[in-house]
Parts: structure tokens; C-alpha cells; sequence
């Protein structure tokens, strides 16, 4: 009924039937063409025009000239350290945050509000001085580092430094992402478990986590995005060395303080070309999960 | 056997159960009974071992099982919304508890994806084992539960309002089918209810519960023809309560003769079909309280406005407190 009534709103002739039908599907949530129009045009002006434009500015440069800039040793090593402590601190992150999100759903304690404030602090906080307090800390001479230095355990200049910086300012993400799943998966899954006999271990393996694991993932995801393009944390507590503590964006502030404008849009647009391609991964996981659980 | 002894629990300053005594034998059909907040479910919880009794015992054959964990107690649980795991199979989800057993005890992958068929088989879900709950009904993901829970071969069954979630003529067909599925496997079952109706259907013992105490126990008929307290009377089944002298008087809706002369008078209000009887809604003429009363559809229909007479064939006299015993006779 629905069909023939779309059909009967639908001009005739105008659109072929299956698109029609497609397109103009009845529905009572009303404005499916205005949101969905806006949606674009805010997208369009907000992310693609931007990202259009860096790939128009690459394009004017010859071929070989992107792969001598955008694929050089120097490039290479940046987009490894960029990718690689950017997925270290987002594992990381998962454990952490998952335990952080875990606490804060399942137990109630006094000051949960103020922990709560505090999981989404280095959103707000400049990562400059997120950057420059862990550069403090673990430095050689600093409160944490002075102690790591005699066990041969260097963080300031070096990757691991970096890790550190990213798991700052990547924690929020795993933790609010993860929080409404598990307040929504329920005691009651977990009783179940317990009656059948299940140990607490064998409950979280088995329940748990393959429940709350694609929320786990978008929490990943973004933390690791938001990793790879981070700039401004990492660099005080990095080094910078060229091929070796020297992130992909920094580089790219290099090519442009050099005015190597075209050398800067090619090393973005691999990055960019990368980042899309493991968020695309992620999204294509998750939609397979999605329709194996016949949500 | 089944004993609760002396059970007392609190929440806060919030006293949800307090000195509750019971003997289940074994293969009874039992239903707690009572309105919501009575402490019917955190008494079966408790049973189960998901919750913790602050005094009292729970014995299983003699044994004091109170300081057993939940997963210890081999006791098979169907919660209200169910429980299944969203990310498993059917079959994976009946399989669960034996997946789950230790290496020595669990048997080989054959005999556990073979046990799970035959559940699937003896709960009528034959060929969905491969679905996920979420591409089922709310009747057959009730069954998938129930089929999970009888996986452990548990000898004591407890469902936390089984047919809660379901719509009345699914509810009505599982009912029937879970009563012949526990005398067919010689279980122990305790289910949860605020439905008396259900209760009534299904159990051979109804345990009435209100305020974390035990108003009565005994057979539905019992509860239905010789309430102990005017709250049972009252909760259970439908009763008109009129107020006279030192208490107050309960008769039902049913047990009501319509007479020409005498008895009480009734100033009709509103008339409909219920089944055989016409139900009458009305008031006393003379203390203006409210009463329903069936009378035999085959006598003509009552009119708003009409006055009819009525004499209750059977009802109860309830003292007010302190003490509340039947009276229950003659009018």
C-alpha cells in the first residue's frame, strides 16, 4: 500500500519507477529530502571542497615530481611513524579506555562526576600544552623521566614519547564510545552467563567484548585518526629528527615554512589516501558485523 | 527439596523481603505471585543465587547453598528481556553453557552441537539454530532462552516473568506449552508473575507475595475460593469489597444472585458483554460504593439507570486489624 501511495505522490514519468520508489518512499519521519539536502551541501562546503582542493593543488604538479616528494625516504619514514605510534596508542587506548569506560558504567563511587570531567579534559586542553607538560615530565631531567633514564627507558625524542602523547589525547574517544553500549548491554547478559556456569573471564571474552566490540572499534578508529594527523602535542615531546621522530604533519608544516606548497598537498594527499582507506576498512567490518547480527 | 528459611533482605533503608518461609518439593510448578515491589523477583533472584539474602538460608536438598556462587548452583535462569547474546547463533546460545565447562567435564564439539539441536528440537525452533535473536520473534527468542537455560540440565527451573514481553495469544499458546514441557522433563520450576491469571493457569502451589512478606500459599483453587487475607482477595481474581461495621465484606463479581425482592439494591451505571454475562458496573443505593456484577446473559440485558437487586451467594467477612482472619461462610 505504501508503494502505491509513493507512486501516487511521485510525478509520473518523470523519474524511472525503481528510483521513484527509492526516492520517494513514504515514511512518517517527514524532511528525508530537505535534511538529506543539506547534509550534502554542508558536507560539500565543510569537508569535500577543502579536501577537493589539496588534491587540484597536487594534480598541478607532474607525477614524478609527487613521487619524488610524496614518496621519499624522508616521506616514507614519517608516514610509518605517524601510522605506526598513532595504531600503538590506539590499542593502547582501547585497553585503557575500555577500562576507564567499564568503571565509570558499572560502579558507582563518590567523585565519579569529577573522573568523568577528567576523561574528556584533553579534549578541551591546547594539545600545545598537553605537549609541552609530557615533554616536562619525560624529559630526561624530569619528574617521571629522571627515573626511567637509569633503567635505559628514554620517552622524550623518542617514538615512544610520541605513543604517549597520542594516548593523551586519543583517551576520550575509546571511553565515550564504548560507555553507552556497555550501559545498554545490561546486567542482565552477564547474569545469564553466570548461571550457565560461565567464570568471570570466560563472561568477558565470551559476552562482553564481542558485544561492545564494534563500539571498541569506532573508538579505535577515531582515536587513531585523530592520532595520525595530530600535530600540535607531538611535536615538543618528539625531537623532530628527520627519518626518525619526524611525524608526517610536521613535515608538512616543513615543506610549507620552505613555501614547497606543491611538496606539502602531495604528502597530505597520501596521508589522506591512507587515513580513507583504514576508516574505510573499519566502516566496511562494522557493516558486516552489523548485518551478521541481523540488526 | 527446595527450603527457604527465614529469608531477610534489605535495599538501603528499603525492606525487600523480610522473614520469608517456603518448602518447594521436587517437580512442583510453583508461581510467586504479587503486585510490583512485593519482593517476588528478588526472592527468586536470591534462590538463584544473583542476589544475596542479608539472613536466612537457602537449602537444595538439604544443603545450605547461600554461600555458592550463582554459577555453582546449576540452576537455570529465563530472564524477563530474555538475555541472549546478540553476537551468537541460536545455536550458540544454547550451546553456551556447555561451551563454557571446564575442559574435563565439557563434552566433544559433536555431542554439544548435537545436545543443541536436540533443545532447539524439544522448544519447536528445529532449523533456526543458525539466525541471529535479533532476526527472531518475542516468542521464539523466549524459547531460544529457555532452551539455553535447559542446556545445563539443571534440576531447578526460574523464569523472572516469562511471558511479560509477549502479546496475549503467543503468551496464552507458551503458557500451555511450558507446563506440559516441565512435567514432561520432571523439573522443578518457580516462575515469576504478576499475571494471576497465569499463575492460576499454570501452578500447582501460588505463592502470594505483597510488601516482602507471604500472604498465602496454597493450590489456585485455594487461593481463588478461600483467600486468607483480604489482600489476596482482593489481588487475586476480580472482588467487590464493601464496607460494613468492623470490616469489610468480599464476594466476587460472579458469585452474585439477581433477585426480584430484597437483597441490595444497585443503581446500574454501565452494561457490557463479558463472555457468557453481561458485566454490570454500578453503585449501592444505599452507601453509593461501587460494585461489578455478572448476571446470566440469558436474563435481558440491564439498562443504564435501571435499579436491579442482588444477593451475594458466597462471600467473606475480613475483620479490620490488628488481626485480619477469614470469616469466610454463608451471607
Amino acid at each position: 500500500m505504501s508503494n502505491t501511495l509513493a507512486l501516487a505522490g511521485a510525478p509520473p514519468g518523470v523519474l524511472p519507477r525503481t528510483i521513484a520508489r527509492t526516492w520517494r518512499k513514504r515514511s512518517v519521519m517527514p524532511g528525508f529530502g530537505l535534511t538529506f539536502g543539506f547534509t550534502l551541501a554542508w558536507l560539500t562546503l565543510i569537508v569535500l571542497i577543502p579536501l577537493a582542493t589539496i588534491f587540484l593543488k597536487a594534480a598541478g604538479m607532474g607525477w614524478h615530481e609527487f613521487v619524488a616528494v610524496g614518496l621519499s625516504p624522508r616521506a616514507l619514514a614519517a608516514y610509518r611513524l605517524s601510522f605506526g605510534t598513532a595504531a600503538a596508542a590506539a590499542l593502547v587506548n582501547a585497553v585503557f579506555g575500555l577500562l576507564v569506560a567499564w568503571v565509570l558504567v558499572r560502579y558507582s563511587f563518590p567523585g565519579k562526576r569529577v573522573v568523568s570531567a577528567l576523561v574528556d579534559l584533553p579534549f578541551a586542553l591546547p594539545t600545545a600544552v598537553a605537549g609541552i607538560a609530557l615533554t616536562s615530565l619525560y624529559a630526561p631531567n624530569g619528574w617521571i623521566g629522571q627515573f626511567l633514564e637509569p633503567m635505559g627507558i628514554k620517552v622524550a625524542f623518542t617514538s615512544l614519547g610520541i605513543t604517549i602523547a597520542l594516548v593523551f589525547i586519543g583517551l576520550p574517544f575509546v571511553v565515550r564510545s564504548v560507555e553507552p553500549v556497555l550501559a545498554d548491554l545490561g546486567k542482565d547478559v552477564e547474569e545469564a552467563a553466570a548461571t550457565l556456569g560461565a567464570s568471570r573471564y570466560q563472561t568477558f571474552s565470551r559476552v562482553i567484548l564481542p558485544a561492545i566490540g564494534p563500539a571498541l572499534l569506532t573508538g579505535f578508529a577515531m582515536a587513531f585518526a585523530r592520532g595520525v594527523g595530530e600535530y600540535g602535542s607531538v611535536i615538543f615531546i618528539s625531537g623532530n629528527m628527520p627519518g626518525k621522530t619526524e611525524i608526517a604533519p610536521l613535515l608538512i608544516v616543513t615543506q610549507l615554512e620552505q613555501y614547497a606548497y606543491a611538496g606539502a598537498t602531495a604528502i597530505a594527499v597520501v596521508m589522506m589516501l591512507a587515513s580513507f582507506a583504514v576508516l574505510l576498512l573499519i566502516n566496511w567490518i562494522q557493516a558486516v558485523n552489523r548485518r551478521r547480527m541481523g540488526a | 527439596m527446595i527450603s527457604v528459611r527465614n529469608i531477610t533482605k534489605r535495599f538501603g533503608s528499603y525492606a525487600a523481603l523480610h522473614g520469608i518461609d517456603l518448602d518447594i518439593e521436587p517437580g512442583e510448578f510453583i508461581a510467586l505471585l504479587g503486585p510490583s515491589g512485593s519482593g517476588k523477583t528478588t526472592l527468586l533472584r536470591i534462590i538463584a543465587g544473583l542476589e544475596f539474602q542479608d539472613s536466612g538460608q537457602v537449602l537444595f536438598d538439604g544443603d545450605d547453598v547461600s554461600s555458592l556462587k550463582v554459577a555453582d548452583r546449576h540452576v537455570g535462569f529465563v530472564f524477563q528481556q530474555y538475555a541472549l547474546f546478540r553476537h551468537m547463533t541460536v545455536a550458540e546460545n544454547v550451546a553456551f553453557g556447555l561451551q563454557v565447562k571446564r575442559r574435563r567435564d565439557r563434552p566433544t564439539r559433536a555431542a554439544i552441537r548435537d545436545r543443541a539441536e536436540e533443545l532447539l528440537r524439544l522448544v519447536q525452533l528445529e532449523g533456526l539454530g543458525g539466525r541471529y535473536p535479533g532476526q527472531l520473534s518475542g516468542g521464539q527468542r523466549q524459547r531460544v532462552a529457555l532452551a539455553r537455560a535447559l542446556a545445563i540440565e539443571p534440576q531447578l527451573l526460574l523464569l523472572d516473568e516469562p511471558f511479560g514481553a509477549l502479546d496475549a495469544k503467543v503468551r496464552k499458546d507458551l503458557r500451555r506449552w511450558l507446563r506440559d514441557l516441565h512435567k514432561q522433563m520432571g523439573l522443578t520450576s518457580i516462575f515469576v508473575t504478576h499475571d494471576q491469571e497465569e499463575a492460576l493457569e499454570l501452578a500447582d502451589r501460588v505463592v502470594v507475595m505483597d510488601h516482602g512478606k507471604i500472604e498465602q500459599v496454597g493450590t489456585p483453587e485455594e487461593i481463588y475460593m478461600n483467600p486468607a487475607t483480604p489482600f489476596v482477595s482482593h489481588f487475586v481474581g476480580e472482588t467487590n469489597r464493601v464496607t460494613g461495621g468492623s470490616g469489610e465484606i468480599h464476594f466476587r463479581p460472579h458469585d452474585v444472585d439477581v433477585v426480584a425482592e430484597g437483597g441490595e439494591a444497585v443503581l446500574v451505571d454501565n452494561v457490557f458483554r463479558k463472555g457468557g454475562c453481561w458485566r454490570v458496573e454500578g453503585a449501592l443505593v444505599e452507601t453509593s460504593m461501587f460494585v461489578e456484577i455478572d448476571v446470566d446473559a440469558a436474563l435481558p440485558q440491564p439498562r443504564p439507570g435501571d435499579t436491579i437487586r442482588i444477593v451475594p451467594r458466597r462471600s467473606r467477612q475480613f475483620h479490620f486489624e490488628p488481626t485480619s482472619n477469614p470469616e469466610g461462610g454463608q451471607a
